[in-house]
């Protein structure tokens, strides 16, 4: 373990891990390579990128929950258990350590709350059932606790409510009861991927306020899965941009939004239409192209089909992790080799 | 400017249920929507899911029938016509002129048609060309909107979601229409993909010398790309105002607490707790007395809970709001949004 003061103690270290997903008919896709992450308690990561980037199945990884034809081939996931580390990459999805620790120590929250609660179940007792799981209360004790969480996350009425059904409840409120649901063991980590991509303007909002309040109250570390660079300016302390399986750049959020330094996380900034007087306004630069499939992406850097500055070495040599400031990384070939190379 | 569209007094209800015995309850999902569309300009529609902006989208182009009130389209150098009292047969010659493009890119392709086949069809429906003219209008079309020629035999499955909604512009563009009305074109986009489409739009607009409604529910879309900002809550229009103006000064709370939700992609400007956006929008059925957003208005009065404000010029600016308090409410705008300490 690296020795790093007590305050910034990693929870979850993220070590040059790949995932690639097998197929009876076609070759191995690597859908994710060598990414590195850090999450520190009370801080939030948010994990950056465009549909099919790879920032779902990273997080997956760190739960043990991807499909059967995935693997780790390298890398490792190390989290603190308080007792030492374990690396998660190293334990079967199903054994007794990965189900301790999946929805106890590591929680997730999804996007859609209607599709991930049961149907067929109370809000209550889906809640129950895991408290009931992981810390072997009677159900009833369990109920209290359900209704105090319930309460916790702005349910209002949390006790009858607890006696409804996902289809009764709105957007904001299934999305409350599954926060709710993800906190019930008092997680040290919680995944929350888009969690507010499917709700309106305001209640987002108020669900993004609520993520914030109850990481301060659990000073829990928190990996927050979006493609919303809005979302991430509110919520994030550092930020990882991920590209077609790779991590392209991350560091502090105030420095990556304030000097981008890989032409992608550039490209994605002056995508967003800024919100400026009409006088000021500035015709969108959009990037060009598509995303490639990840069977198509080169060998070196993976943004070079699409980069207005890609040049000889770009798609053969991966770029290498470039240290830019504390904690400020990126890849990319611009940042290593003569400027005057570059440009030609 | 000359108006191309009005709607006057427009108001469409759903009946729920009902049957054999006893009637459905009613749903008000428009009511007296009043607004006009200018020649040549884009009018966003903006609003949270149930706000109605779909609904009235869909009216204009009689996809759904109305209950009560007018469209009255007015084409350059022809005879205003109310679209709602056309039938099937009357209105067939306006599909041409007002087009819309849809949300979801997937399911608004029909997958068992090639693409070609999917721009034609409205030349073919309309009777408009025929053989060697309908094939170079249609390729001609795909190349206004980036799709190369060789990619015409395909099926929409083989297409990004980005290029298949520019099969679905190309299909509204094809006929060469004067109105296209976007619902939520570009929310399912990836943004860089999103910037791709919002640039094309403004291009085709020029080119085609286009009006656009643009529906959605993105305020920073909005901002860049409509030149005015109809704002909608459960049914009604709240504000209608130039798009700097309704930015710079909302007259109305509502819109004012979408600009405060709205997430700005600068960290430097992050708003922190915003306790003040309560509650949830009420659902239709049981839509509250007098006006419609005072059970999540922290401005709220009493006059608010029994008397419905009625949509008003501001002052006698081009701003209009139906607010009773939208003359003397100190409303914060989204451009300088106040400036936090970084923590």
């Amino acid at each position: 373990m690296p020795q790093t003061p007590m305050a910034d103690k990693p929870l979850l270290t993220v070590r040059n891990m790949s995932i690639s997903f097998s197929s009876p008919d076609e070759a191995d896709i690597e859908a994710v390579r060598q990414v590195d992450l850090t999450l520190t308690p009370g801080k939030t990561l948010a994990l950056v990128g465009e549909s099919g980037c790879g920032k779902s199945v990273t997080a997956r990884a760190v739960l043990r929950l991807l499909d059967k034809n995935a693997v780790i081939p390298s890398g490792e996931i190390l989290f603190d258990t308080g007792q030492g580390a374990v690396d998660i990459a190293q334990l079967k999805p199903d054994s007794l350590a990965m189900r301790s620790i999946r929805g106890a120590e590591i929680s997730m929250i999804f996007q859609e709350p209607m599709s991930s609660l049961s149907p067929v179940h109370t809000i209550g007792d889906q809640i129950d059932e895991i408290i009931i799981l992981h810390d072997r209360v009677s159900p009833k004790q369990a109920r209290e606790r359900t209704v105090a969480l319930l309460d916790q996350v702005g349910v209002p009425g949390a006790r009858d409510r607890a006696n409804a059904y996902p289809f009764e409840l709105s957007g904001g409120l299934r999305q409350r009861a599954m926060i709710a649901m993800a906190l019930a063991c008092t997680p040290k980590l919680l995944i929350a991927d888009e969690p507010t991509t499917a709700l309106d303007v305001t209640t987002q909002a108020q669900i993004l306020d609520l993520l914030r309040q109850l990481q301060d109250d659990y000073g829990m570390a928190m990996l927050f899965i979006t493609h919303d660079l809005g979302v991430v300016a509110e919520v994030a302390d550092d930020i990882a941009v991920m590209y077609l399986g790779d991590v392209v750049e991350q560091g502090d959020v105030y420095e990556v939004f304030r000097s981008p330094k890989h032409p992608y996380t550039q490209a994605l900034m002056n995508s967003v239409p800024r919100l400026s007087r009409k006088a000021d306004r500035q015709r969108l630069s959009p990037i060009k192209g598509t995303v490639p499939s990840p069977r198509d992406r080169p060998a070196g850097c993976a943004f070079t089909s699409r980069c207005p500055h890609a040049f000889a070495p770009c798609p053969d040599q991966r770029p290498e992790r470039t240290q830019l400031s504390a904690g400020h990384v990126a890849r990319c070939h611009l940042l290593t080799r003569e400027p005057a190379e570059a440009l030609a | 400017m000359t108006t191309l569209l009005s709607v006057e007094n427009l108001s469409k209800v759903f009946t729920l249920g009902g049957g054999l015995f006893g009637k459905g309850r009613d749903l008000v999902a428009l009511n007296d929507i009043n607004l006009t569309v200018e020649q040549g300009e884009t009018l966003a529609i903006v609003g949270e899911s149930g706000c109605g902006k779909t609904t009235l989208g869909r009216c204009i182009i009689k996809a759904l029938s109305v209950t009560s009130g007018h469209v009255r389209y007015h084409p350059e150098g022809g005879e205003t016509v109310d679209l709602t009292t056309l039938n099937k047969r009357e209105i067939k010659p306006f599909r041409r002129d007002i087009r819309m493009i849809f949300q979801d890119p997937m399911s608004s392709l029909n997958p068992n048609m090639r693409v070609f086949d999917i721009v034609a069809e409205p030349l073919r429906i309309h009777k408009l060309l025929r053989g060697k003219d309908l094939e170079a209008r249609v390729y001609d079309t795909l190349a206004k909107v980036g799709i190369a020629a060789d990619a015409a035999g395909r099926y929409p499955h083989a297409f990004s979601g980005g290029q298949r909604q520019r099969i679905g512009i190309a299909r509204a563009l094809v006929l060469d229409p004067r109105l296209v009305i976007a619902d939520e074109a570009v929310s399912a986009l990836d943004v860089s993909i999103q910037a791709q489409v919002l640039n094309l739009l403004d291009d085709l607009k020029a080119d085609f010398g286009l009006t656009y409604i643009f529906i959605s529910h993105d305020l920073g879309v909005v901002n860049y790309i409509a030149d005015r900002v109809v704002v909608m809550y459960l049914g009604h229009v709240v504000e209608n105002a130039p798009t700097e103006m309704l930015f710079e000064r909302p007259r109305h709370p509502y819109t004012e607490m979408l600009l405060e939700a709205l997430p700005i992609a600068d960290p430097t400007r992050r708003k922190g707790r915003r306790t003040e956006l309560k509650g949830e929008i009420p659902y239709l059925g049981n839509r509250p007395q007098g006006c419609p957003f005072h059970t999540r208005c922290k401005y709220a009065q009493d006059r608010c809970r029994s008397e419905k404000p009625a949509l008003h010029a501001i002052n006698g600016t081009a701003q209009q709001a139906a607010c009773h308090f939208a003359e003397t409410l100190e409303l914060t705008g989204a451009y300088d949004a106040p400036q936090k300490a970084i923590a």
